[in-house]
């Protein structure tokens, strides 16, 4: 194995973009360093753009932006078989005309090694797997988990500086799963070299990382170890995302003091007086007290015995709160709840409002929507008229010309209303993500013109439901682009 | 997948099978024993080895074997290394109409074969002036003219459903292009070239219509059976048609055994006889 540059980072990505023929940009501005030893994971739902940002670092696919730097070296036009790294594929990709030897030895013949050291190093590597004495077996005659070992032995037997796992597990049953994430774990402790892992699968990422990306919509939202991402996620995706947990909308109201659901609560995090925050409370933080002792009131809907806990849902006026206890509570009983200081966690609200951003067509009208927003111009340019000729002039009398103007138009997501009609709205589109705030929802919703809306509503809509959404024109703001 | 007994139409798996089994036997069993019974017989209905030694014995029939077997290995050849080419870029291309090119090299076998042989027949006349004296080269171009597209499609599909992940694991191993090719592409589309060698060597060695349509003065297997049968001697003929079925029986379990030894599991195209 080659050591000689200096310095820990053994590998860097550096404002890595890739853009899909069609435009479809899966990846974004991806920054991220990782040490040499290091186990690294990529979690995020599919499509998040986490295999495609592997396969860059494998080569099998070129970033359209940005520098990958490996100890230090940019290998952007270094191809697959020229870079110390190894790939153990999602579905394998064992070669099924060659037997388990002549797989696990390929690497190593393409190396040119002498026939006796082939030998010993398939032989240490199945050791490494567990399955000594499989050489002679063809691969058509393995179980799933023997192909997967094999697959991984087939990588780690040419020494890589990196091995890259592709959801390695995902084809494997959940027995299975957990006894491979820790024999994964404990090879990546012998082998000394770093692991970058691919999955969906929190748990499994919770389970076995030193480090975790967690990455939706082709960019990085979070990047920690496992306990940072699981106690302060920064956002309601990685809350969402990772474990259960119940997100609120608030504010803060003093220095440690927050106030959601209806009442104060005591919190850990110094965030300004006033900010608009999404309190993050994980259903094992929430106490269930008498109803005269807790901070709120709620009643019990439901309680599902779940082995270890009972997981309990209370309703607390228009909030739901999800709770894990290892004491019952009593369906439709009156119950009060309590959460420590520690077990609150303040994120920022995100962008809250969304903003489009539109041309104007030479008649004035704004072109998104095609003209069925209208806004008065001559409100947003000061003493600004339209003239005789219909072109409209400001102050001074000058042209204003429709080309070179740009609007800004926002539309608060609770002001927008979803429609199973299509005719109602103005725009129509699939819902792409959703996540439940306490009293309400919020959604995501991709039009059929490929723009992202968010949208509060009260009832329960489904993922990928395809709606209308009716924008009261009252309620839209306009603004000029300076 | 296993077949349950009864179909959904109520009817049992021997049922089903009834028709078929009767043109099996009708078309395929019963002629060939009148074929078995014919070349084992003489004139008079005696059992008799003299068929097959009038056959060995005889210069001009092994020696038409003989050049039917030159004839169909070169048609075979050349049709592979035409058609493995055009398969594999028509296979990767990410072209996006690469269904009408691969069209247009199937596209000759709409048109009627034996139009087809007259057309090239002209253009042959054209460069070659008199067709009598190249007909090995005639034959061999008649035939790959006439079979190139049985060789490319059962490689194509093969390609085609080659895992692309294998490609890559190989490159990812440290192959390069053609390391991956040599060592992956090649032993795994195996199993569609035997399909392809199948669908154009065993025609080759008796379409004799190619022939004689060229003005062939040259005999194949197919044409010397038919040469027997035209002159009545049937147990003649019958002898030298179930020699031919002998070396394709062995020629065929030859190769499958090779397409399963490394094929692997079943992976790409199997092997289709016609």
């Amino acid at each position: 194995m080659e050591h000689t540059t200096s310095g820990e980072n053994i590998i860097e990505l550096r404002n890595i973009s890739r853009t899909f023929e069609d435009g479809f940009r899966v990846v974004e501005d991806f920054n991220l360093t990782i040490k040499r030893g290091e186990f690294v994971t990529f979690l995020g739902p599919s499509g998040c753009g986490k295999t495609t940002t592997l396969r860059m670092i494998a080569g099998f696919d070129k970033p359209t932006e940005g520098e990958l730097l490996l100890n230090g070296k940019d290998i952007r036009d270094l191809p697959p078989n020229k870079r110390p790294i190894n790939t153990v594929f999602q579905r394998y990709a064992l070669f099924p005309h060659l037997n388990v030897f002549d797989n696990i030895a390929f690497g190593l013949k393409l190396k040119k090694l002498a026939k006796a050291e082939i030998v010993k190093k398939v032989k240490k590597a199945l050791e490494m797997v567990d399955l000594e004495g499989f050489e002679d077996r063809t691969i058509g005659t393995l179980s799933g988990g023997q192909q997967q070992r094999i697959a991984i032995a087939r990588a780690i037997v040419n020494e890589p500086q990196i091995l890259l796992l592709d959801e390695p597990l995902g084809a494997l049953d959940l027995k299975m799963r957990k006894e491979m994430q820790l024999e994964l774990k404990s090879m990546h402790q012998k082998l000394g070299i770093t692991f970058i892992y691919v999955t969906h699968d929190q748990e499994e990422a919770l389970t076995m990382s030193d480090k975790i990306v967690v990455m939706s919509e082709g960019k990085i939202q979070q990047t920690g170890t496992p306990e940072d991402i699981y106690n302060e996620p920064k956002n309601a995706f990685v809350a969402d995302f990772i474990g259960e947990s119940n997100i609120f909308s608030g504010i803060m109201t003093g220095k440690y003091r927050v106030r959601f659901c209806g009442a104060e609560f005591v919190c850990v995090d110094d965030v300004e007086h006033g900010t608009m925050i999404d309190a993050v409370v994980r259903p094992e933080d929430v106490i269930i007290t008498p109803p005269a002792e807790g901070t709120i009131k709620g009643r019990v809907t439901s309680v599902i015995f779940k082995g270890v806990h009972y997981e309990i849902t209370v309703q607390s006026g228009k909030n739901e709160i999800v709770v894990q206890s290892t004491k019952k509570a009593e369906e439709g009983s009156e119950v009060g709840i309590m959460i420590e200081p520690e077990g609150i966690h303040i994120m920022l609200a995100e962008d809250v409002v969304n903003r489009i951003e539109t041309g104007l067509n030479k008649d004035y009208s704004l072109q998104f929507l095609n003209g069925a927003l209208t806004c008065d111009l001559t409100e947003l340019f000061p003493n600004a008229s339209y003239n005789s000729d219909g072109v409209l002039t400001d102050a001074h009398g000058d042209t204003i010309d429709a080309e070179t103007v740009r609007i800004i138009v926002s539309i608060k997501p609770e002001c927008i209303e979803m429609s199973d009609d299509k005719e109602a709205g103005l725009l129509c589109g699939h819902i792409i993500n959703l996540i439940y705030k306490g009293d309400h929802y919020s959604y995501v919703v991709r039009t059929d013109e490929d723009e992202d809306f968010i949208v509060d509503d009260e009832y329960l809509w489904n993922m990928d439901d395809y709606v209308s959404l009716i924008i009261p024109k009252e309620s839209v703001e306009y603004a000029v682009k300076k | 997948m296993q077949l349950r007994n009864k179909s959904r139409f109520g009817l049992s798996r021997a049922q089903l099978s009834l028709p078929y089994g009767l043109f099996l036997v009708c078309f395929v069993l019963a002629p060939l024993f009148v074929i078995i019974y014919y070349a084992f017989t003489n004139g008079e209905g005696k059992v008799t080895l003299d068929n097959l030694l009038g056959f060995l014995e005889n210069p001009k029939t092994t020696g038409t074997l003989l050049y039917s077997l030159g004839i169909a290995v070169v048609t075979t050849s050349v049709c592979l290394l035409l058609a493995y080419p055009i398969a594999y870029i028509l296979a990767r291309t990410k072209y996006r109409h690469k269904s009408v090119v691969l069209m247009l090299f199937i596209m000759p076998m709409w048109i009627n074969f034996t139009l087809r042989i007259t057309a090239l027949k002209e253009i042959l006349t054209i460069i070659e002036g008199n067709l009598s004296f190249h007909p090995f080269l005639n034959t061999v171009i008649g035939m790959t003219y006439d079979f190139l597209p049985f060789m490319i499609l059962p490689i194509y599909t093969t390609l085609l459903k080659l895992d692309k992940s294998l490609l890559e694991a190989s490159s990812d191993l440290g192959a390069d292009a053609l390391q991956t090719f040599l060592k992956v592409t090649l032993p795994l589309s195996v199993p569609g070239i035997i399909s392809g060698i199948f669908m154009v060597f065993l025609p080759s060695m008796t379409n004799y219509v190619v022939l004689d349509m060229l003005y062939n003065s040259t005999y194949i297997m197919g044409s010397l059976i038919g040469a027997y049968f035209a002159a009545y001697d049937w147990h003649g003929g019958s002898m030298i048609s179930l020699v031919l079925l002998m070396i394709i029986l062995v020629f065929t379990l030859f190769t499958n055994r090779y397409a399963d030894e490394d094929a692997g599991n079943g992976r790409g195209g199997g092997v289709v006889s016609r």
